[in-house]
C-alpha cells in the first residue's frame, strides 16, 4: 500500500504541495494538461470534414463538457441517491428508512417546515420589494443611485450578509452600565422596551433570517426587472396614458403583464437559492434555536453527526425539491422565447 | 527557504552545546538515538503528519521534532489543517491517508480505523505507553483488542476561573468540597452578586460546553465507573444516574441566581461565545466563576496575568469530597497509516517521556499526562496546574464523554439538545431525546 502510494505521488504531485513553488508547479502542471486535452481533441477535429464531419466536430466538442458533467454531476448524483438507501454507517441496505424518518421524526419535520416557511415567503417578499422599488425609481431623478443602494447586498457572499445581521440583531444583557451594540435592540430600548435574545425566539428566528435573505435578494429580482420594465415598448404606455389610466390599472394591466415571464423567472431562481439556503442558517444560529432547514440538516447529518445516509437522503430530497422549480423555469423560458 | 535554514541550524547545534542558536536548540538536540536507531538506517526518509494544530501552536510541535530529525537524518513533514476532522476521514477513505494522524477525538479513532486503513502502534510505542500514561489512555484507542494510537498531549477541563484579587478582597477561599462550591456560591449571591458566567455559542458546535459540565458532574454525582458505563452507552442516556448529573448542573447553570453575571439571564448563555463567556471576570468584575478548560487561558486579553498572584487564575473543580478528585480532560492521539521503519521510530520517540520534555520546554498552554513529564518543565502558571492536577496520583482521569460517544450523539443530538435544555426544555424530553439519537 505504501510503495503504491508513493509511486502514485511520485508522478502526480496533487495534494502534496506545501508551499507556494511547489503550488505554482502544480498550476502551471494543470495548465499544461488542459493545454494537452484541447489540443488532442482540436487535432482530431480538424480532420473531419464534410457533413457528417460536421457533426462529430461538435461531438468532440460536446466531450469535454459531458465528461466532467459525468465526473462531477452525475456520478455524484447517482451515488448519493444510492447512498440514500443505506444506513448511517453507510454498509448496511434499509430501503426507505431514511426518508421515512425525515417525515415522521419530531426535528425533522421541524426542518421540513422551517424550509416550507422560507420558500413561501423569500421568493414573493424579495421579488415584490424588487419589483415596487423598480417601477418607483424608473426614471426618476436618481435612478441609478437609488439602484446601487438596493443592489449592493447582492455583491456581499450570504456568509457575510449573516455576520452583518448578526451584529444587528446582537443582544447585551440590561443590566447596570452594558450598552447594546446590536441595532435592533437599541432601538427597542430607546422605545423603553427591555432587550431582546432575538435569536432564540422560535419561530421569531426563523422570519429574522428570512429578513436577510430577502435584503439580498432584493437587489437582484430589483434589477432584472427593472430592465424588463424598460423594455415595455413606448407606444404601449403611450397609448395607455392617452386612454387616461390611472397608476393602478398601468401596474395592473400594462406593466405586470409585460414583464411576466420576467417575473416567473425572478420568483424561480430566487425559489431554488431559498430552498438551498445554507450559509445564513449556519452562520447565524447554526441550527440552533428550531431553525435548521433542509441543505443545513443535510450537511450536520453526513458531516458532523456522521449519518451518511440520511444527508444523502436530505440531500436527494432537496433536489427532488429543485426539480419542479427548474422545470416550470425552462418552460415559461421556453414560452416566452416561443412567443 | 527558512524552514531549510532552521534545519541547518538545528543540524549544527548538534555538535556544538554552547553554539548561539539557541537554548531550545541546544537542550533539544540532546537526545539519546538509541531507541530509534534500531528500527534501522532511516536517514534521508520522510514521515508525514497531518493535524489541526495550526499557527501559532504548530512552532512548538515542529520544533519538538528537531532532535529526533538531527539524530536520525529522517525528516519530518508537518502539514496542519483546520478542516482536519473532516478531511482526515475523506483521506482515508480515499486512500491517500498521512503517515501519521493527531486525532484529538477517541470517537474520530474508531471511525478511523473502521476505514481499514489504520494500522496498530507497533510494541515500542505500546511499551512506552504503559510505562508513562495511566491505563485508562490505553483503553481509549484500544478497538477490538488492538491498540491503535499513543496519547500526545491531554488537558484539564475540570477548571473553574476566578479573579484572585476578588478572592482577597471580599474575603473567599478556594472551595474543596462540591457542598463548599455550592456555599461560596450563595455567599457571592448573599454579597449582591450573580457568581457565575457562562456561554455555550460555538457556531454550529453550539452547546459543546454543557455537555462538559454535565460530565463532570456525571463524575461527581455517579463516579467514575458509571461515568464509563454511561459512555459506553451501558447504562441508558437517561437514566437516574444522567437524571442526578444534569439537575446538578441545572442548580447552576439554570439557577437566574447564580447565571449569569455580566451577560444576561439564563437563556443568554445560549448566545454567549464560550470565548466571551468568562471575560466578565476580569472587565468590570460582574463575574466572579466560570467554568472552563485550561485552554480557556488563551483568551484573556494579553495584559490580563494569569496566575495564582495575578489578575485571572483557576482552581479545580472540586470532587464529591476533599478526597476524591475526578478529572475530566481530553487528549490527542497519534494514529498511523503506514508502518515503514521511520513511521514506528517517530511514533516512538512522540511517545517517550524525552519528547513529552523538550515539547514542555518549547510550548506555552500545552500540557500532557505523560508520567515522565517533570512539571518543572512547564512554562506558565495554568500548564503547571493542569500539569500537577494530571499527575497527582489521587486523581482519576476521565476522558471528555462526548468525543467518545458516536458522532450522532457526541458531536450532533447532545449538543443540540443541551442548547434547548439551556433556552428551557427541561431535563427528562432532554435526556430522553439524547437517548432516541443513540445509533441502535
Amino acid at each position: 500500500m505504501s510503495n503504491t502510494a508513493s509511486t502514485t505521488l511520485a508522478f502526480f504531485p496533487f495534494d502534496t504541495a506545501t508551499n507556494t513553488g511547489e503550488k505554482v508547479v502544480q498550476m502551471l502542471m494543470a495548465l499544461l494538461l488542459f493545454a494537452a486535452v484541447m489540443g488532442v481533441i482540436l487535432f482530431f477535429a480538424g480532420r473531419f470534414g464534410g457533413r457528417r464531419g460536421d457533426k462529430v466536430v461538435a461531438y468532440l466538442y460536446l466531450l469535454p463538457a459531458i465528461l466532467l458533467l459525468a465526473v462531477g454531476l452525475v456520478y455524484p448524483g447517482l451515488r448519493t441517491i444510492y447512498q440514500s438507501f443505506f444506513d448511517a454507517a453507510g454498509t448496511a441496505f434499509i430501503g426507505l428508512d431514511n426518508y421515512g424518518t425525515i417525515f415522521t421524526d419530531n426535528d425533522q419535520l421541524r426542518v421540513l417546515g422551517n424550509t416550507v416557511i422560507w420558500v413561501a415567503i423569500t421568493p414573493f417578499v424579495a421579488t415584490a420589494i424588487g419589483l415596487i422599488y423598480a417601477i418607483l425609481v424608473d426614471k426618476s431623478r436618481y435612478e441609478s443611485f437609488a439602484k446601487a443602494l438596493i443592489f449592493l447586498p447582492v455583491s456581499i457572499s450570504f456568509v457575510a450578509a449573516a455576520v452583518i445581521w448578526k451584529f444587528v440583531y446582537e443582544y447585551r444583557p440590561d443590566q447596570g452600565n452594558v450598552k447594546q451594540i446590536g441595532l435592533v435592540n437599541q432601538i427597542i430600548v430607546w422605545l423603553g422596551g427591555k432587550p431582546q435574545q432575538l435569536l432564540i425566539e422560535s419561530p421569531l428566528n426563523t422570519f429574522l433570517l428570512i429578513i436577510v435573505l430577502i435584503w439580498v435578494q432584493a437587489g437582484f429580482a430589483m434589477t432584472i426587472l427593472s430592465a424588463a420594465i424598460k423594455a415595455i415598448p413606448d407606444d404601449i404606455i403611450e397609448a395607455a396614458r392617452l386612454d387616461g389610466v390611472s397608476a393602478w390599472s398601468m401596474f395592473r394591466q400594462i406593466t405586470l403583464p409585460s414583464v411576466r415571464p420576467t417575473v416567473v423567472v425572478v420568483l424561480t431562481t430566487i425559489g431554488i437559492a431559498t430552498l438551498k439556503v445554507f450559509d445564513i442558517v449556519r452562520t447565524m444560529t447554526g441550527g440552533q434555536f428550531k431553525t435548521s432547514v433542509v441543505a443545513n440538516e443535510f450537511y450536520s447529518q453526513t458531516f458532523r453527526a456522521d449519518n451518511q445516509g440520511l444527508g444523502a437522503a436530505l440531500a436527494v430530497l432537496l433536489f427532488i425539491l429543485v426539480i419542479p422549480i427548474v422545470w416550470y423555469n425552462v418552460r415559461t423560458l421556453r414560452q416566452s422565447e416561443a412567443s | 527557504m527558512s524552514a531549510g535554514l532552521i534545519f541547518g541550524l538545528a543540524a549544527c547545534g548538534g555538535g556544538d552545546d554552547s553554539d548561539s542558536a539557541g537554548g531550545t536548540d541546544a537542550s533539544a538536540s540532546a537526545i539519546d538515538c538509541a531507541p530509534y536507531t534500531k528500527f534501522g538506517d532511516i536517514k534521508g526518509k520522510t514521515v508525514t503528519i497531518y493535524t489541526g494544530i495550526v499557527t501559532p501552536e504548530d512552532k512548538p510541535h515542529i520544533d519538538s521534532y528537531k532532535p529526533f530529525e538531527a539524530c536520525t537524518g529522517a525528516t519530518i513533514k508537518y502539514e496542519g489543517d483546520k478542516a482536519f476532522e473532516t478531511q482526515i476521514l475523506v483521506r482515508a477513505k480515499a486512500g491517500n491517508p498521512p503517515d501519521l494522524a493527531i486525532v484529538p477525538q477517541p470517537g474520530l479513532v474508531k471511525q478511523l480505523v473502521a476505514t481499514g486503513k489504520a494500522v496498530p502502534a507497533p510494541e515500542e510505542v505500546s511499551a512506552n505507553v504503559d510505562k508513562f500514561w495511566d491505563k485508562a489512555w490505553k483503553g481509549y484507542t484500544t478497538i477490538d483488542g488492538k491498540f491503535y494510537g499513543a496519547p500526545l498531549g491531554a488537558s484539564v477541563k475540570s477548571l473553574v476561573w476566578y479573579s484572585p484579587s476578588e478572592f482577597k478582597d471580599a474575603g473567599y477561599t478556594v472551595p474543596t468540597t462540591l457542598a463548599e462550591l455550592q456555599a461560596l456560591s450563595d455567599k457571592m449571591v448573599a454579597d449582591g452578586k450573580k457568581p457565575w458566567c457562562a456561554g455555550i455559542s460555538s457556531g454550529d458546535a453550539t452547546g459543546w460546553p454543557v455537555t462538559d459540565w454535565m460530565e463532570d458532574f456525571m463524575l461527581r454525582t455517579a463516579g467514575p465507573e458509571k461515568y464509563d458505563d454511561w459512555v459506553s452507552h451501558k447504562i441508558p442516556f437517561n437514566g437516574p444516574e444522567a437524571t442526578t448529573a444534569l439537575d446538578a448542573v441545572g442548580g447552576y447553570l439554570k439557577n437566574d441566581k447564580y447565571v449569569n453575571g455580566g451577560l444576561g439571564d439564563v437563556k443568554s448563555i445560549a448566545t454567549t461565545t464560550f470565548q466571551d463567556a468568562g471575560l466578565p471576570i476580569v472587565d468590570g468584575n460582574t463575574c466572579s466563576l466560570h467554568r472552563q478548560a485550561s485552554f480557556y487561558a488563551a483568551n484573556f486579553p494579553k495584559d490580563v496575568k494569569v496566575a495564582e498572584d495575578g489578575d485571572v487564575f483557576a482552581f479545580y473543580l472540586p470532587g464529591p469530597d476533599a478526597n476524591t478528585k475526578p478529572v475530566l480532560g481530553a487528549g490527542e492521539f497519534v494514529v498511523a497509516f503506514n508502518d515503514r521503519p521511520e513511521v514506528k521510530a517517530f511514533q516512538t520517540y512522540i511517545s517517550s517521556d524525552v519528547w513529552a520534555n523538550t515539547k514542555a520546554k518549547l510550548s506555552s498552554g500545552w500540557v500532557t499526562a505523560n508520567k515522565g513529564l517533570d512539571p518543572n518543565n512547564l512554562t506558565n502558571p495554568i500548564d503547571k496546574l493542569a500539569g500537577t492536577i494530571l499527575l497527582d496520583p489521587k486523581a482519576t482521569f476521565r476522558f471528555d464523554g462526548s468525543d467518545q460517544m458516536p458522532a450522532a450523539v457526541g458531536s450532533d443530538a447532545f449538543w443540540k439538545q443541551a442548547t434547548s435544555w439551556i433556552t428551557g426544555q427541561d431535563t427528562k424530553t432532554t435526556l430522553d431525546n439524547i437517548e432516541k439519537a443513540w445509533p441502535k
